[in-house]
Protein backbone atom coordinates (compact mmCIF):
# COMPACT_ATOMS: atom_id res chain seq x y z
CA UNK A 1 0.00 0.00 0.00
CA UNK A 2 2.76 2.42 0.99
CA UNK A 3 4.55 1.52 -2.22
CA UNK A 4 1.45 2.12 -4.33
CA UNK A 5 0.85 5.43 -2.59
CA UNK A 6 4.45 6.41 -3.21
CA UNK A 7 4.06 5.78 -6.94
CA UNK A 8 0.74 7.60 -6.93
CA UNK A 9 2.23 10.73 -5.33
CA UNK A 10 5.03 10.76 -7.83
CA UNK A 11 2.56 10.22 -10.71
CA UNK A 12 0.25 12.98 -9.54
CA UNK A 13 3.17 15.39 -9.19
CA UNK A 14 4.53 14.89 -12.66
CA UNK A 15 0.96 14.55 -13.97
CA UNK A 16 0.07 18.01 -12.71
CA UNK A 17 3.08 19.36 -14.61
CA UNK A 18 1.94 17.56 -17.78
CA UNK A 19 -1.51 19.04 -17.20
CA UNK A 20 -0.13 22.60 -17.25
CA UNK A 21 1.72 21.85 -20.48
CA UNK A 22 -1.37 20.19 -21.99
CA UNK A 23 -3.48 23.24 -21.13
CA UNK A 24 -1.12 25.28 -23.32
CA UNK A 25 -1.59 22.86 -26.21
CA UNK A 26 -5.36 23.04 -25.84
CA UNK A 27 -5.48 26.83 -25.65
CA UNK A 28 -3.58 27.26 -28.89
CA UNK A 29 -5.45 24.43 -30.55
CA UNK A 30 -8.77 26.08 -29.72
CA UNK A 31 -7.71 29.45 -31.06
CA UNK A 32 -6.05 28.29 -34.26
CA UNK A 33 -6.51 24.53 -34.67
CA UNK A 34 -2.78 24.05 -34.72
CA UNK A 35 -0.52 22.00 -32.49
CA UNK A 36 2.23 24.20 -31.11
CA UNK A 37 5.28 21.95 -30.94
CA UNK A 38 7.26 24.76 -29.32
CA UNK A 39 5.15 24.29 -26.17
CA UNK A 40 7.91 22.23 -24.49
CA UNK A 41 10.41 25.03 -25.07
CA UNK A 42 8.31 27.34 -22.87
CA UNK A 43 8.82 24.79 -20.07
CA UNK A 44 12.56 24.77 -20.71
CA UNK A 45 12.68 28.58 -20.75
CA UNK A 46 10.80 28.68 -17.43
CA UNK A 47 13.38 26.45 -15.75
CA UNK A 48 16.57 27.64 -17.46
CA UNK A 49 15.81 31.37 -17.27
CA UNK A 50 14.98 31.10 -13.57
CA UNK A 51 18.25 29.25 -12.94
CA UNK A 52 20.36 31.82 -14.79
CA UNK A 53 18.54 34.87 -13.45
CA UNK A 54 18.90 33.50 -9.91
CA UNK A 55 22.59 32.85 -10.59
CA UNK A 56 22.88 36.50 -11.62
CA UNK A 57 21.77 37.45 -8.13
CA UNK A 58 18.07 38.07 -8.63
CA UNK A 59 15.75 36.91 -5.84
CA UNK A 60 14.19 33.57 -6.70
CA UNK A 61 10.51 34.64 -6.83
CA UNK A 62 11.38 37.60 -9.05
CA UNK A 63 13.60 35.42 -11.23
CA UNK A 64 10.72 32.97 -11.69
CA UNK A 65 8.35 35.80 -12.60
CA UNK A 66 10.82 37.21 -15.13
CA UNK A 67 11.31 33.72 -16.59
CA UNK A 68 7.55 33.39 -17.09
CA UNK A 69 7.46 36.82 -18.74
CA UNK A 70 10.35 35.81 -21.00
CA UNK A 71 8.43 32.73 -22.13
CA UNK A 72 5.37 34.90 -22.79
CA UNK A 73 7.52 37.23 -24.89
CA UNK A 74 8.94 34.27 -26.85
CA UNK A 75 5.42 32.88 -27.38
CA UNK A 76 4.23 36.26 -28.66
CA UNK A 77 7.25 36.44 -30.96
CA UNK A 78 6.46 33.00 -32.41
CA UNK A 79 2.90 34.11 -33.14
CA UNK A 80 3.80 37.54 -34.53
CA UNK A 81 6.82 36.44 -36.59
CA UNK A 82 5.91 32.87 -37.50
CA UNK A 83 2.16 32.35 -37.44
CA UNK A 84 0.47 35.70 -38.17
CA UNK A 85 2.45 36.53 -41.35
CA UNK A 86 1.69 33.06 -42.76
CA UNK A 87 -2.07 33.57 -42.79
CA UNK A 88 -3.68 31.47 -45.44
CA UNK A 89 -1.07 28.73 -44.91
CA UNK A 90 -2.33 25.23 -44.15
CA UNK A 91 -2.48 24.01 -40.57
CA UNK A 92 0.28 21.49 -41.34
CA UNK A 93 2.46 24.31 -42.66
CA UNK A 94 1.92 26.28 -39.47
CA UNK A 95 2.69 23.24 -37.32
CA UNK A 96 6.00 22.94 -39.17
CA UNK A 97 6.62 26.61 -38.33
CA UNK A 98 6.23 25.75 -34.63
CA UNK A 99 8.63 22.81 -35.00
CA UNK A 100 11.15 25.17 -36.61
CA UNK A 101 10.64 27.67 -33.80
CA UNK A 102 11.27 24.98 -31.19
CA UNK A 103 14.55 23.94 -32.83
CA UNK A 104 15.62 27.57 -33.00
CA UNK A 105 14.74 28.26 -29.35
CA UNK A 106 16.53 25.11 -28.19
CA UNK A 107 19.63 26.03 -30.18
CA UNK A 108 19.65 29.57 -28.82
CA UNK A 109 19.19 28.30 -25.26
CA UNK A 110 22.18 25.99 -25.69
CA UNK A 111 24.30 28.92 -26.84
CA UNK A 112 23.00 31.79 -24.66
CA UNK A 113 22.84 29.68 -21.49
CA UNK A 114 24.73 26.38 -21.46
CA UNK A 115 24.42 22.67 -22.03
CA UNK A 116 24.60 21.51 -18.41
CA UNK A 117 21.94 20.26 -16.05
CA UNK A 118 20.72 22.73 -13.44
CA UNK A 119 18.41 22.55 -10.48
CA UNK A 120 16.57 25.01 -8.27
CA UNK A 121 15.96 24.87 -4.52
CA UNK A 122 12.50 23.60 -3.60
CA UNK A 123 10.07 26.34 -2.56
CA UNK A 124 9.46 25.05 0.99
CA UNK A 125 12.53 22.94 1.58
CA UNK A 126 13.09 19.24 1.03
CA UNK A 127 11.82 17.80 4.32
CA UNK A 128 9.31 15.15 3.18
CA UNK A 129 5.97 14.58 4.82
CA UNK A 130 5.06 10.99 5.62
CA UNK A 131 1.54 10.00 4.58
CA UNK A 132 0.52 6.41 5.42
CA UNK A 133 4.07 5.20 5.00
CA UNK A 134 4.71 7.04 1.75
CA UNK A 135 6.70 10.23 1.49
CA UNK A 136 5.39 13.38 -0.09
CA UNK A 137 7.68 16.28 -0.88
CA UNK A 138 6.49 19.81 -0.03
CA UNK A 139 7.29 20.74 -3.64
CA UNK A 140 4.60 18.28 -4.76
CA UNK A 141 2.08 20.14 -2.63
CA UNK A 142 3.15 23.38 -4.27
CA UNK A 143 2.71 21.80 -7.68
CA UNK A 144 -0.79 20.50 -6.80
CA UNK A 145 -1.76 23.87 -5.37
CA UNK A 146 -0.45 26.01 -8.20
CA UNK A 147 -1.85 23.71 -10.90
CA UNK A 148 -5.23 23.59 -9.16
CA UNK A 149 -5.34 27.35 -8.74
CA UNK A 150 -4.29 27.91 -12.35
CA UNK A 151 -6.99 25.55 -13.58
CA UNK A 152 -9.56 27.39 -11.47
CA UNK A 153 -8.47 30.78 -12.79
CA UNK A 154 -8.60 29.54 -16.36
CA UNK A 155 -12.05 28.08 -15.80
CA UNK A 156 -13.24 31.37 -14.37
CA UNK A 157 -11.74 33.31 -17.27
CA UNK A 158 -13.30 31.15 -20.00
CA UNK A 159 -16.68 30.52 -18.35
CA UNK A 160 -17.36 33.84 -16.70
CA UNK A 161 -15.62 36.73 -18.42
CA UNK A 162 -16.59 38.34 -21.71
CA UNK A 163 -13.08 38.04 -23.12
CA UNK A 164 -12.90 34.38 -22.14
CA UNK A 165 -16.25 33.68 -23.76
CA UNK A 166 -15.11 35.55 -26.86
CA UNK A 167 -12.06 33.29 -27.06
CA UNK A 168 -14.25 30.19 -26.78
CA UNK A 169 -16.59 31.63 -29.41
CA UNK A 170 -13.65 32.10 -31.78
CA UNK A 171 -12.79 28.43 -31.21
CA UNK A 172 -16.32 27.20 -31.86
CA UNK A 173 -17.04 29.37 -34.90
CA UNK A 174 -14.33 31.74 -36.16
CA UNK A 175 -16.56 33.22 -38.88
CA UNK A 176 -19.38 34.08 -36.49
CA UNK A 177 -16.82 35.42 -34.01
CA UNK A 178 -15.51 37.86 -36.61
CA UNK A 179 -19.06 38.87 -37.51
CA UNK A 180 -19.84 39.86 -33.92
CA UNK A 181 -16.68 41.96 -33.77
CA UNK A 182 -14.18 39.61 -32.12
CA UNK A 183 -10.67 40.13 -33.47
CA UNK A 184 -9.76 36.48 -34.06
CA UNK A 185 -6.10 37.28 -34.72
CA UNK A 186 -5.84 38.82 -31.28
CA UNK A 187 -7.46 35.69 -29.84
CA UNK A 188 -4.63 33.62 -31.32
CA UNK A 189 -2.05 36.02 -29.90
CA UNK A 190 -3.55 35.91 -26.42
CA UNK A 191 -3.67 32.10 -26.58
CA UNK A 192 0.02 31.94 -27.40
CA UNK A 193 0.84 34.33 -24.54
CA UNK A 194 -1.21 32.27 -22.07
CA UNK A 195 0.32 29.01 -23.32
CA UNK A 196 3.80 30.51 -22.87
CA UNK A 197 2.99 31.47 -19.29
CA UNK A 198 1.55 28.03 -18.47
CA UNK A 199 4.54 26.21 -19.94
CA UNK A 200 7.06 28.39 -18.10
CA UNK A 201 5.14 27.97 -14.85
CA UNK A 202 5.41 24.19 -15.28
CA UNK A 203 9.16 24.61 -15.87
CA UNK A 204 9.67 26.70 -12.74
CA UNK A 205 7.74 24.20 -10.60
CA UNK A 206 9.35 20.99 -11.85
CA UNK A 207 12.99 22.09 -11.90
CA UNK A 208 13.55 21.47 -8.13
CA UNK A 209 12.44 17.84 -8.68
CA UNK A 210 13.80 17.12 -12.17
CA UNK A 211 16.89 19.07 -13.27
CA UNK A 212 16.50 21.32 -16.28
CA UNK A 213 18.65 21.36 -19.39
CA UNK A 214 18.39 23.13 -22.75
CA UNK A 215 16.78 20.01 -24.24
CA UNK A 216 14.21 19.10 -21.56
CA UNK A 217 11.50 20.77 -23.60
CA UNK A 218 11.41 17.99 -26.16
CA UNK A 219 10.28 15.22 -23.85
CA UNK A 220 8.13 17.41 -21.59
CA UNK A 221 6.42 18.88 -24.64
CA UNK A 222 5.65 15.45 -26.03
CA UNK A 223 4.28 14.27 -22.67
CA UNK A 224 2.08 17.34 -22.48
CA UNK A 225 0.90 16.68 -26.02
CA UNK A 226 0.08 13.07 -25.09
CA UNK A 227 -1.89 14.40 -22.12
CA UNK A 228 -3.82 16.80 -24.34
CA UNK A 229 -4.69 13.99 -26.77
CA UNK A 230 -5.82 11.65 -23.99
CA UNK A 231 -8.01 14.36 -22.46
CA UNK A 232 -9.28 15.56 -25.83
CA UNK A 233 -7.55 18.44 -27.58
CA UNK A 234 -9.21 21.72 -26.76
CA UNK A 235 -10.77 20.60 -23.49
CA UNK A 236 -9.47 22.26 -20.32
CA UNK A 237 -10.80 19.54 -18.03
CA UNK A 238 -9.42 16.98 -20.48
CA UNK A 239 -5.95 18.50 -20.27
CA UNK A 240 -5.95 18.16 -16.48
CA UNK A 241 -7.29 14.61 -16.44
CA UNK A 242 -5.07 13.62 -19.37
CA UNK A 243 -2.00 14.98 -17.58
CA UNK A 244 -2.79 13.05 -14.43
CA UNK A 245 -3.52 9.85 -16.39
CA UNK A 246 -0.19 10.03 -18.21
CA UNK A 247 1.69 10.96 -15.03
CA UNK A 248 0.18 8.14 -12.97
CA UNK A 249 0.58 5.57 -15.76
CA UNK A 250 4.24 6.53 -16.08
CA UNK A 251 4.91 6.34 -12.37
CA UNK A 252 3.19 2.95 -12.07
CA UNK A 253 5.09 1.56 -15.05
CA UNK A 254 8.36 2.85 -13.65
CA UNK A 255 7.58 1.44 -10.23
CA UNK A 256 6.08 -1.95 -11.01
CA UNK A 257 7.71 -2.76 -14.38
CA UNK A 258 11.02 -1.05 -14.99
CA UNK A 259 11.96 2.60 -15.01
CA UNK A 260 13.46 2.12 -18.47
CA UNK A 261 9.90 1.83 -19.82
CA UNK A 262 8.78 5.07 -18.20
CA UNK A 263 9.00 7.28 -21.29
CA UNK A 264 7.49 4.62 -23.54
CA UNK A 265 4.24 4.62 -21.55
CA UNK A 266 3.11 8.04 -22.75
CA UNK A 267 3.74 7.11 -26.36
CA UNK A 268 1.92 3.78 -26.12
CA UNK A 269 -1.05 5.58 -24.58
CA UNK A 270 -1.02 8.31 -27.22
CA UNK A 271 -0.96 5.71 -30.01
CA UNK A 272 -3.83 3.79 -28.45
CA UNK A 273 -5.90 6.93 -28.14
CA UNK A 274 -5.15 8.17 -31.63
CA UNK A 275 -6.25 4.85 -33.08
CA UNK A 276 -9.15 3.92 -30.83
CA UNK A 277 -10.45 7.16 -29.38
CA UNK A 278 -9.11 10.14 -31.30
CA UNK A 279 -11.47 12.67 -29.73
CA UNK A 280 -10.09 11.82 -26.28
CA UNK A 281 -11.89 11.57 -22.94
CA UNK A 282 -13.46 15.04 -23.02
CA UNK A 283 -13.03 16.01 -26.66
CA UNK A 284 -15.72 18.01 -28.38
CA UNK A 285 -18.15 15.60 -29.88
CA UNK A 286 -20.46 18.37 -30.89
CA UNK A 287 -24.06 18.82 -29.85
CA UNK A 288 -25.09 20.67 -32.95
CA UNK A 289 -28.42 19.78 -34.45
CA UNK A 290 -28.44 20.24 -38.19
CA UNK B 1 -26.14 57.26 -48.39
CA UNK B 2 -25.39 54.92 -45.51
CA UNK B 3 -23.65 52.32 -47.66
CA UNK B 4 -22.19 53.02 -51.05
CA UNK B 5 -20.48 50.33 -53.10
CA UNK B 6 -18.81 51.04 -56.41
CA UNK B 7 -17.13 48.67 -58.84
CA UNK B 8 -16.70 46.00 -56.18
CA UNK B 9 -14.82 42.85 -57.26
CA UNK B 10 -13.92 39.80 -55.24
CA UNK B 11 -12.17 36.56 -56.11
CA UNK B 12 -11.93 33.05 -54.73
CA UNK B 13 -8.52 32.13 -56.03
CA UNK B 14 -8.80 32.85 -59.74
CA UNK B 15 -12.57 32.61 -59.80
CA UNK B 16 -14.26 36.00 -59.95
CA UNK B 17 -17.28 35.97 -57.65
CA UNK B 18 -18.09 39.68 -57.80
CA UNK B 19 -17.54 41.57 -61.02
CA UNK B 20 -17.95 45.31 -60.55
CA UNK B 21 -20.96 45.60 -58.27
CA UNK B 22 -22.51 49.08 -57.75
CA UNK B 23 -25.04 49.32 -54.98
CA UNK B 24 -26.26 51.71 -52.32
CA UNK B 25 -28.39 51.59 -49.20
CA UNK B 26 -29.93 54.70 -47.66
CA UNK B 27 -30.84 55.30 -44.02
CA UNK B 28 -33.87 53.28 -42.85
CA UNK B 29 -34.14 51.55 -46.22
CA UNK B 30 -34.77 47.86 -46.71
CA UNK B 31 -32.91 46.77 -49.82
CA UNK B 32 -33.19 43.23 -51.20
CA UNK B 33 -30.66 41.44 -53.37
CA UNK B 34 -32.12 38.53 -55.27
CA UNK B 35 -30.47 36.09 -57.59
CA UNK B 36 -29.89 32.44 -58.24
CA UNK B 37 -27.61 30.14 -56.29
CA UNK B 38 -23.98 31.04 -57.00
CA UNK B 39 -24.76 34.54 -58.28
CA UNK B 40 -22.47 36.04 -55.65
CA UNK B 41 -25.03 37.18 -53.07
CA UNK B 42 -23.26 35.65 -50.10
CA UNK B 43 -19.87 36.82 -51.37
CA UNK B 44 -21.23 40.35 -51.56
CA UNK B 45 -22.31 40.32 -47.91
CA UNK B 46 -19.05 38.65 -46.86
CA UNK B 47 -17.12 41.39 -48.64
CA UNK B 48 -19.20 44.12 -46.99
CA UNK B 49 -18.48 42.55 -43.59
CA UNK B 50 -14.81 42.21 -44.47
CA UNK B 51 -14.45 38.46 -43.98
CA UNK B 52 -13.83 38.17 -47.73
CA UNK B 53 -11.29 40.57 -49.27
CA UNK B 54 -12.26 42.95 -52.06
CA UNK B 55 -9.92 42.72 -55.04
CA UNK B 56 -11.11 45.96 -56.62
CA UNK B 57 -13.65 48.73 -56.11
CA UNK B 58 -14.66 50.46 -52.92
CA UNK B 59 -17.07 50.20 -50.01
CA UNK B 60 -18.02 53.42 -48.24
CA UNK B 61 -19.96 53.49 -45.01
CA UNK B 62 -21.28 56.87 -43.86
CA UNK B 63 -18.93 58.38 -46.42
CA UNK B 64 -15.78 56.74 -45.00
CA UNK B 65 -13.85 54.21 -47.06
CA UNK B 66 -13.92 50.82 -45.27
CA UNK B 67 -12.74 48.64 -48.17
CA UNK B 68 -9.64 47.52 -46.23
CA UNK B 69 -11.01 47.82 -42.69
CA UNK B 70 -10.73 44.58 -40.65
CA UNK B 71 -14.06 42.79 -39.97
CA UNK B 72 -14.11 43.41 -36.20
CA UNK B 73 -13.70 47.13 -36.78
CA UNK B 74 -16.61 47.18 -39.22
CA UNK B 75 -18.88 45.77 -36.51
CA UNK B 76 -17.79 48.62 -34.26
CA UNK B 77 -18.63 51.07 -37.05
CA UNK B 78 -22.16 49.67 -37.11
CA UNK B 79 -22.34 46.84 -39.64
CA UNK B 80 -23.69 43.53 -38.31
CA UNK B 81 -24.48 40.40 -40.26
CA UNK B 82 -26.88 37.49 -39.87
CA UNK B 83 -24.76 34.95 -41.73
CA UNK B 84 -25.93 32.20 -44.03
CA UNK B 85 -26.48 28.95 -42.19
CA UNK B 86 -26.97 30.83 -38.89
CA UNK B 87 -23.46 30.11 -37.56
CA UNK B 88 -24.23 29.59 -33.90
CA UNK B 89 -21.68 29.26 -31.12
CA UNK B 90 -23.34 25.87 -30.79
CA UNK B 91 -22.11 24.58 -27.41
CA UNK B 92 -22.68 27.94 -25.72
CA UNK B 93 -25.95 29.00 -24.15
CA UNK B 94 -28.46 31.12 -26.03
CA UNK B 95 -27.75 33.97 -23.64
CA UNK B 96 -23.98 33.72 -24.14
CA UNK B 97 -24.53 33.85 -27.91
CA UNK B 98 -26.52 37.04 -27.41
CA UNK B 99 -24.01 38.59 -25.01
CA UNK B 100 -21.28 37.90 -27.55
CA UNK B 101 -23.44 39.60 -30.15
CA UNK B 102 -22.99 42.70 -28.01
CA UNK B 103 -19.22 42.17 -27.76
CA UNK B 104 -18.48 45.59 -29.26
CA UNK B 105 -20.94 47.43 -27.02
CA UNK B 106 -20.28 49.06 -23.64
CA UNK B 107 -20.95 46.57 -20.83
CA UNK B 108 -23.66 48.61 -19.13
CA UNK B 109 -25.81 48.61 -22.26
CA UNK B 110 -25.84 44.83 -22.69
CA UNK B 111 -28.56 44.10 -20.13
CA UNK B 112 -31.08 46.53 -21.61
CA UNK B 113 -30.33 45.23 -25.11
CA UNK B 114 -30.91 41.67 -23.89
CA UNK B 115 -34.32 42.71 -22.60
CA UNK B 116 -35.08 44.34 -25.95
CA UNK B 117 -34.26 41.25 -28.02
CA UNK B 118 -36.02 38.97 -25.52
CA UNK B 119 -39.06 41.20 -26.01
CA UNK B 120 -38.78 40.65 -29.74
CA UNK B 121 -38.16 36.89 -29.40
CA UNK B 122 -39.80 35.61 -26.19
CA UNK B 123 -38.93 32.07 -27.21
CA UNK B 124 -35.23 32.83 -26.82
CA UNK B 125 -35.81 34.03 -23.28
CA UNK B 126 -37.47 30.73 -22.40
CA UNK B 127 -34.48 28.88 -23.78
CA UNK B 128 -31.75 31.21 -22.67
CA UNK B 129 -29.83 28.60 -20.63
CA UNK B 130 -29.96 25.98 -23.39
CA UNK B 131 -26.99 25.37 -25.72
CA UNK B 132 -27.66 27.18 -28.98
CA UNK B 133 -26.92 24.01 -30.96
CA UNK B 134 -29.95 22.26 -29.47
CA UNK B 135 -32.47 24.83 -30.77
CA UNK B 136 -34.64 24.07 -33.78
CA UNK B 137 -33.70 25.58 -37.14
CA UNK B 138 -36.27 28.36 -36.82
CA UNK B 139 -35.19 29.20 -33.28
CA UNK B 140 -31.55 29.26 -34.40
CA UNK B 141 -32.47 31.73 -37.13
CA UNK B 142 -34.23 33.92 -34.55
CA UNK B 143 -31.11 33.70 -32.39
CA UNK B 144 -28.87 34.63 -35.33
CA UNK B 145 -31.00 37.72 -35.96
CA UNK B 146 -31.17 38.58 -32.26
CA UNK B 147 -27.40 38.16 -31.91
CA UNK B 148 -26.79 40.60 -34.76
CA UNK B 149 -29.27 43.07 -33.22
CA UNK B 150 -27.30 42.96 -29.95
CA UNK B 151 -24.58 44.93 -31.78
CA UNK B 152 -27.19 47.69 -32.28
CA UNK B 153 -26.17 47.99 -35.93
CA UNK B 154 -26.85 50.91 -38.20
CA UNK B 155 -26.85 48.46 -41.07
CA UNK B 156 -28.05 44.89 -40.72
CA UNK B 157 -26.94 42.44 -43.40
CA UNK B 158 -29.11 39.34 -43.67
CA UNK B 159 -28.01 36.34 -45.66
CA UNK B 160 -30.77 33.92 -46.67
CA UNK B 161 -32.74 34.08 -43.42
CA UNK B 162 -35.40 31.74 -44.85
CA UNK B 163 -33.01 29.02 -45.97
CA UNK B 164 -33.95 25.51 -44.96
CA UNK B 165 -36.96 26.53 -42.89
CA UNK B 166 -40.56 25.35 -43.06
CA UNK B 167 -42.98 27.77 -44.80
CA UNK B 168 -44.71 28.68 -41.55
CA UNK B 169 -41.35 29.59 -39.96
CA UNK B 170 -40.31 31.53 -43.07
CA UNK B 171 -43.44 33.62 -42.64
CA UNK B 172 -42.51 34.38 -39.05
CA UNK B 173 -38.99 35.38 -40.09
CA UNK B 174 -40.42 37.81 -42.65
CA UNK B 175 -42.84 39.14 -40.01
CA UNK B 176 -39.81 39.84 -37.88
CA UNK B 177 -38.09 41.61 -40.77
CA UNK B 178 -41.19 43.81 -41.25
CA UNK B 179 -41.23 44.53 -37.53
CA UNK B 180 -37.55 45.53 -37.57
CA UNK B 181 -38.17 47.70 -40.57
CA UNK B 182 -40.95 49.54 -38.83
CA UNK B 183 -38.56 50.36 -36.01
CA UNK B 184 -36.22 51.99 -38.52
CA UNK B 185 -33.47 49.35 -38.80
CA UNK B 186 -31.65 49.68 -42.13
CA UNK B 187 -31.33 46.28 -43.80
CA UNK B 188 -29.67 44.71 -46.78
CA UNK B 189 -31.42 41.42 -47.34
CA UNK B 190 -30.09 38.64 -49.55
CA UNK B 191 -32.61 36.01 -50.55
CA UNK B 192 -33.25 33.22 -52.99
CA UNK B 193 -36.89 33.57 -52.07
CA UNK B 194 -37.23 36.57 -54.44
CA UNK B 195 -40.95 37.06 -54.04
CA UNK B 196 -40.89 37.24 -50.26
CA UNK B 197 -37.80 39.47 -50.25
CA UNK B 198 -39.11 41.95 -52.82
CA UNK B 199 -42.48 42.02 -51.07
CA UNK B 200 -40.98 43.49 -47.90
CA UNK B 201 -38.24 45.60 -49.54
CA UNK B 202 -38.20 49.25 -50.63
CA UNK B 203 -35.73 48.67 -53.41
CA UNK B 204 -34.12 45.67 -54.99
CA UNK B 205 -31.17 44.53 -57.06
CA UNK B 206 -30.92 41.44 -59.22
CA UNK B 207 -27.50 39.82 -59.11
CA UNK B 208 -26.36 37.45 -61.87
CA UNK B 209 -22.85 35.95 -62.17
CA UNK B 210 -21.39 38.61 -59.90
CA UNK B 211 -23.00 41.57 -61.68
CA UNK B 212 -26.04 43.73 -60.97
CA UNK B 213 -28.30 43.19 -63.99
CA UNK B 214 -31.38 44.99 -62.75
CA UNK B 215 -32.11 47.56 -60.07
CA UNK B 216 -35.17 49.49 -59.04
CA UNK B 217 -38.13 49.92 -56.72
CA UNK B 218 -39.10 46.55 -55.29
CA UNK B 219 -42.63 46.86 -56.63
CA UNK B 220 -41.31 47.54 -60.14
CA UNK B 221 -39.02 44.51 -59.98
CA UNK B 222 -41.91 42.33 -58.84
CA UNK B 223 -43.79 43.44 -61.93
CA UNK B 224 -40.81 43.08 -64.29
CA UNK B 225 -41.27 40.32 -66.85
CA UNK B 226 -37.64 39.17 -66.73
CA UNK B 227 -37.71 38.95 -62.92
CA UNK B 228 -41.02 37.14 -63.06
CA UNK B 229 -39.66 34.61 -65.52
CA UNK B 230 -36.27 34.03 -63.89
CA UNK B 231 -36.93 34.32 -60.16
CA UNK B 232 -40.60 34.25 -59.35
CA UNK B 233 -41.44 31.16 -61.37
CA UNK B 234 -44.27 32.99 -63.10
Amino acid sequence: MAEFLQFLFSGLTVGAIYALIALGFSLIYNASHLINFAQGEFVMIGGMATVFLAAAGIELPLAALLAVLLAVAVAIAIERLGIAPAKGASVVGLIIVTIGASILIRGLAGIVWDRNFHSLPAISGEEPLVVMGATLLPQSLWIFGVTGLTALLLWFFFAKTLWGKAMMAAAYNPLAAQLVGIDTRRVVLVSFALAGALGALAGVLITPLAPTHFQVGVMLGLKGFAAAIVGGLGSGLGAIVGGLVIGIAEAMAAGYLASAYKDAVAFVIILLFLVLWPSGLFGLRGIERV
Amino acid sequence: MLLEITGLCSHYGRIRALDGVDLSVGDSELVAIVGANGAGKTTLLRTISGVQPASDGSIRFRGADITRTPPAKRVRLGIAQVPEGRQMFAPMSVEDNLILGGFTRPRHEIDSSLETVYGLFPRLKERRRQPAGTLSGGEQQMLAIARALMAKPDLLLMDEPSMGLAPRIVERIFDTIRELRSTGVTMLLVEQNAFAALSVADRGYVLESGRIVLAGRAAELLADDRVKAAYLGL
